[in-house]
């Protein structure tokens, strides 16, 4: 093959050739990253500087009008403040679950832990969507949760969960803690199992409680993967999409509706307008960067 | 000494209780899911706990309102074309930036790592515009291309090709294979795992992916499992059995493999980190 013919060239070394050929194995993949990520990437801040139809995108005047209307806008608003209430309230009421999960997973004398951890990391395997239809359904005006709630006398009549801002909003973060506490639990285990189980059981004669134990063992020796569940969960909630859209459609009137199910409606429902979806999608974009740097740097800190 | 003792006890079983609890709230949903679909709107609003009947009258009704076998069909053409496709790139990827490494493949890999922080929605416009442009709508092709490349598929083998004896590669030189061969011959036969971790994990990204096919699948010919369910329920009036019914198709699947492949699945999940 091509290999044989290139030993007989001269001024081609072994080690030259041998890192061309592996330039070959990684050309197809990085240029698909390049094509499909970084190359939008630059057209949608382009496109976010335009104003006008789908069909006929000019350079507006001031260049960031898009921008500047997106404070103005009552919905974009909406929208940024329901991401961020997710974000705050979800995104450390998961972890800190997902830690107490994997430290009394860890327990070397627990029984049943193989059955605890399938049940615990199952919501891992349905759909976004899926999960979300179950949860709309559940908390449904004259669905399950209302009827048992009545039943054992919880609640006088039913709650229209759906229909009211804050319990809208709530079933979400419900819903999203269910669907995302086994996943970053599956981290947490897999790197306490690198920590030396002498270590607790030292703690533990020296009269440590199990929380100081978590708090001052496990919590510092893990942080490093727990500034990485942080990073992503931000990145994650800040995409938030299919929970919006099959859960409760952004409403009601869109009080639950995220930065991305916003952007994807000002796209493509109604009238298209492809310029300020960019606009938008780019402050998402400056936001993720933000928020990773802030918390790496308090990683870094602590 | 006895009293600490019944404290231990208690400490445990409330630790149990816990435990317990955690367990059936996080299986409960899916039960009740799979249970529904074989009962009527009205059970499945009622709370009923256990099957009924109406699998097949659920079944039969849902196929009467959406082209259940096309999405089938499709959801399961365009995952299977992105696990082979990404599965294949990647790992060649991640193989050529380990073996080979030097200074510049290093500072190319960690340019392309930056794409992990760029959220899809960033993205949504420009990609509308490039795959129409491309005549790329309502296609396969369309569905599979900006999933084949992805900086965590390239990162998880490119951590695990570390692990690859560097001895198997010179012997291999040594009795004539060239890279290529040894590539395939030697690196994927000893990866087997690795593979099975990341087909497990891109099979249930790309089964579940909704956003992107929503925005390049605009034909009923060409929608997705997802997409079908979530059509279910934007009538006016919803029959629960049938929507139910919908959604345990669209989650066999990934259940099924969560089930068969629960460590490969643990595994691309916490491997992706190291």
């Amino acid at each position: 093959m091509s290999n044989s013919e290139q030993t007989k060239k001269p001024g081609m070394t072994m080690e030259r050739r041998r890192s061309l050929t592996g330039w070959l194995f990684l050309l197809p993949g990085s240029v698909l990253i390049v094509w499909m990520s970084f190359y939008p990437m630059v057209r949608a801040f382009l496109v976010s500087l335009m104003r006008g139809k789908p069909t006929a995108l000019e350079y507006s005047e001031p260049l960031w009008r898009n921008y500047q209307y997106m404070f103005k806008d009552k919905v974009f608003l909406t929208s940024l403040k329901n991401t961020f209430t997710y974000l705050i309230i979800q995104v450390p009421v998961m972890l800190v679950l997902a830690l107490i999960f994997a430290s009394l997973l860890n327990q070397k004398d627990l029984k049943l832990k193989g059955l605890f951890r399938t049940c615990i990391f199952l919501p891992c395997a349905t759909a976004l969507v899926s999960y979300s239809i179950v949860f709309r359904t559940l908390f449904a005006y004259d669905g399950f949760i209302n009827a048992i709630l009545v039943k054992a006398n919880l609640l006088k009549e039913p709650v229209n969960w759906l229909n009211d801002p804050t319990g809208a909003k709530a079933v979400i973060i419900l819903a999203l803690i269910w669907r995302w506490t086994g996943y970053n639990m599956v981290f947490y285990l897999s790197s306490m199992q690198s920590i030396d189980y002498s270590i607790y059981e030292a703690a533990r004669i020296d009269g440590a409680s199990p929380f100081t134990q978590l708090t001052k063992i496990t919590m510092p020796l893990l942080k490093p993967i727990i500034l990485v569940t942080a990073i992503m969960s931000t990145n994650g909630t800040l995409q938030l999409y299919d929970e919006s859209v099959a859960l409760t459609n952004g409403g009601p009137a869109n009080a639950s509706i995220t930065m991305s199910h916003y952007i994807y409606n000002t796209t493509f429902v109604t009238s298209p307008n492809f310029g300020y979806a960019a606009a938008m999608s780019f402050m998402i974009l400056i936001m993720v960067a933000i928020l990773s740097a802030i918390q790496m740097k308090v990683g870094d800190k602590r | 000494m006895t009293s600490s003792a019944t404290g231990e006890k208690i400490k445990r079983v409330l630790m149990y209780a816990f435990l317990v609890i955690m367990s059936f709230i996080s299986v409960f949903p899916l039960y009740w899911c799979f249970v529904s679909a074989f009962n009527t709107s009205q059970e499945v609003l009622g709370g009923k706990l256990v099957p009924g009947g109406h699998l097949a009258e659920n079944i039969q009704h849902l196929m009467e309102q959406q082209q259940v076998f096309t999405a089938l069909k499709n959801s399961f053409v365009n995952t299977l074309l992105v696990v082979v496709l990404s599965l294949t790139c990647c790992s060649l990827a991640g193989y050529g930036f380990e073996i080979y490494h030097d200074k510049w493949k290093d500072r190319v890999l960690g340019i392309l790592m930056l794409s992990m922080m760029v959220p899809f929605v960033a993205l949504m416009v420009p990609m509308f515009q490039m795959f129409s442009a491309m005549g790329l709508l309502n296609k396969y092709i369309g569905f599979v291309l900006p999933s084949i490349s992805t900086p965590f598929l390239i990162m998880l083998f490119r951590s695990n090709a570390r692990a690859f004896p560097k001895e198997i590669i010179e012997a291999a030189r040594v009795d004539g294979l060239n890279e290529i061969q040894i590539f395939f011959r030697m690196f994927v036969p000893t990866m087997r795992p690795t593979y099975a971790a990341a087909a497990t994990i891109t099979f249930m990204n790309s089964w579940n992916s909704f956003l992107w096919p929503r925005v390049i699948m605009k034909t009923n010919e060409s929608i997705t499992m997802p997409m079908l369910v979530n059509n279910l329920t934007t009538g006016y009036i919803i029959d629960y059995g049938v929507v139910m019914a919908g959604v345990t198709i669209c989650t066999l699947p990934t259940v099924i493999i969560f089930f068969f492949l629960q460590k490969s699945f643990t595994e691309a999940i916490a491997g992706s980190v190291k």
